[in-house]
């Protein structure tokens, strides 16, 4: 049997009388992409905000590679491997594109004082201008992040997330805010991604065409519990779904 | 482009070594107490400028340093040995004065870090057995370093220069290996930082301890230059002029404690001219820098640049809007 990336077991998680997420159980296997659907307020958040160590969970275990990480904070959980973006943008914007990526992964490596001695790349640069290309964002790449339009950065943010080549990423609203027309292109470069790095994805998007083009299994939640979880197909044919989330 | 600031490195070097051979000793003084000043706010400005910290407890630092060389001449040890221990108090209290900014940000830790000044100031005053009270500490010696003395004006110039520009290459060698760019992630946005595998907490406790290291190496210079120290000299008022000097100057920017402090130091003086009026006349500039260069003077070729392309930015617009007519 393949051992999930992620596993998380009967996770609860309360603010006050208010249930957010109740109970919920599902695992991520290895080189899959997992989509997490549900209307406002089914606990989407509360769920990827336990998952990044954000927040710690009243019950249940999040398990990473079979490792309890239930209670490590974002910092440790990047240390074993888990990448992020934001559902807003959260690039730097007065360094350049290239030094946003470099300081994505710069931590990665060595000790914190043997990068005081490090050379200013960090010994990233190929691998960051790699990731450039990939991202069609060359022309740009000198450029204070700052300066870029919404979807350039956008793809930067994305990018610094896939920097330090980690095990899970957890992508927060790829979509929120991105020109239509850019949304196939991240569609495609999430796949190649996923082919390329062999890497498990969890995407929290309202875009139904983009999860249901770009996820191998989704999950719906509704109400802080889960609904259903399948592929695209079973999804689409799920009545409970259509009435409680798509149909709505 | 870097041919022309290394150029200008260089004059700007040789202007500071040839510049006070033509001095009185006023104008020696001037000098070196503005070299002290931008040892100490390349620290603030690390703190501040480079890692986002709110920090109102600058003078503190300057105050142990020169409080520590004051006490170790005094006991008759040698300043070579006070001015390193100075500096590694500085960097344990610095670490320790970090901790409140794990814990509170913005206006609540610039509260925090003035109270860590208005404490130590405290000592500074009560405790004569160690610090000579109100009275201070007086008849503070320059040192000597290998048969070579720096008791003259001129020499000890000279020592302070010496020390500016390692502390400076010290710190430009930090900031362009990787800490530089985890300090300005921690600066921009330290939720992100985090998420990357940058500790924010190391980073935000080393930015202050480093920043304590050079005020507390600053104070030190400082006491032997001017001989004489009392708690006056390390108010919250001179946090917050250092503070002042860094933002004037431009946070963030690697050159602008060299100009805040030449405005924070120099221009009072040369405003002397107005007598009463010097001290109005220096907040009226200050008000009218920071409305209309908030991030302060260096900044200015950035917000030319970034008018320019603007300008190019409307321009490129246009022509494709009659392009689109056409």
């Amino acid at each position: 049997m393949i051992q999930p990336v992620l596993k998380v077991t009967n996770m609860k998680k309360a603010y006050g009388a208010i249930q957010a997420v109740g109970g919920v159980s599902f695992e991520v296997r290895p080189g899959e992409i997992f989509g997490v659907i549900g209307p406002n307020g089914s606990g989407k958040t509360t769920l990827f905000n336990s998952m990044l160590g954000q927040i710690t969970p009243d019950e249940g275990k999040i398990e990473l590679n079979g490792q309890d990480v239930t209670t490590l904070g974002p910092l440790e959980l990047n240390r074993r491997g888990v990448g992020r973006t934001f559902q807003t943008l959260q690039v730097f914007g007065k360094m350049t594109v290239r030094d946003n990526l470099i300081v994505a992964a710069q931590e990665h490596s060595g000790s914190m004082f043997s990068r005081m001695f490090a050379p200013t790349d960090s010994g990233l640069g190929d691998k960051a201008d790699a990731l450039i290309d990939q991202f069609h964002i060359r022309h740009v790449a000198d450029k204070k992040a700052g300066e870029l339009s919404y979807g350039q950065q956008k793809l930067v943010d994305i990018a610094m997330a896939f920097m330090s080549e980690p095990d899970l990423v957890l992508l927060d609203e790829p979509c929120a805010g991105v020109n239509p027309s850019l949304v196939g292109g991240i569609s495609t470069l999430l796949k190649e991604l996923n082919q390329t790095r062999k890497g498990s994805f969890v995407v929290i998007e309202h875009n139904m065409d983009f999860v249901m083009d770009l996820c191998h299994r989704i999950m719906v939640m509704v109400e802080g519990q889960v609904l259903a979880i399948g592929t695209p197909d079973e999804i689409r044919a799920n009545k409970q779904v259509l009435d409680a989330y798509l149909g709505s | 482009m870097k041919k022309l600031n290394l150029l200008f490195a260089l004059v700007a070097l040789a202007a500071l070594v040839v510049v006070p051979n033509f001095l009185k000793n006023y104008g020696i003084h001037m000098f070196t107490t503005w070299l002290v000043f931008i040892i100490a706010t390349m620290g603030l400005n690390l703190t501040v400028g480079y890692a986002g910290q709110k920090s109102l407890g600058h003078a503190a630092f300057f105050g142990i340093g020169a409080y520590t060389v004051a006490i170790f001449l005094k006991a008759g040890l040698s300043f070579w040995l006070g001015l390193p221990v100075a500096a590694l108090f500085c960097f344990v209290v610095g670490l320790a004065l970090g901790f409140p900014a794990l814990r509170v940000q913005t206006i609540y830790l610039a509260f925090a870090t003035l109270g860590f000044n208005t404490a130590l100031w405290l000592v500074m005053r009560n405790e004569e057995w160690l610090t000579g009270g109100t009275f201070g500490i007086n008849n503070i010696a320059r040192p000597s370093l290998g048969g070579i003395s720096f008791d003259g004006n001129l020499a000890y110039y000279y020592l302070v220069l010496g020390f500016t520009i390692v502390l400076a290459l010290l710190l430009w060698g930090l900031l362009r290996s990787p800490w530089g760019k985890a300090f300005t992630a921690l600066r921009d946005n330290a939720i992100r930082a985090e998420s990357l595998g940058i500790d924010t907490r190391s980073y935000t406790l080393l930015s202050f301890a480093i920043g304590a290291v050079y005020a507390g190496v600053a104070g030190g210079l400082y006491a032997s230059q001017v001989q004489f120290i009392d708690p006056a000299l390390f108010t919250v008022g001179a946090s917050i002029m250092m503070y002042l000097m860094v933002v004037v100057g431009g946070p963030g920017y690697f050159l602008g404690p060299v100009l805040g402090s030449a405005v924070g130091v120099v221009l009072p003086e040369w405003l002397r001219f107005a007598q009463a009026w010097y001290l109005f006349v220096f907040g009226a500039a200050v008000v009218v820098l920071m409305i209309w260069l908030p991030d302060g003077l260096l900044s200015i070729p950035d917000r030319i640049k970034a008018r320019r392309q603007s300008r190019a930015a409307s321009a490129a617009r246009a022509a494709a809007g009659k392009g689109v007519k056409a």
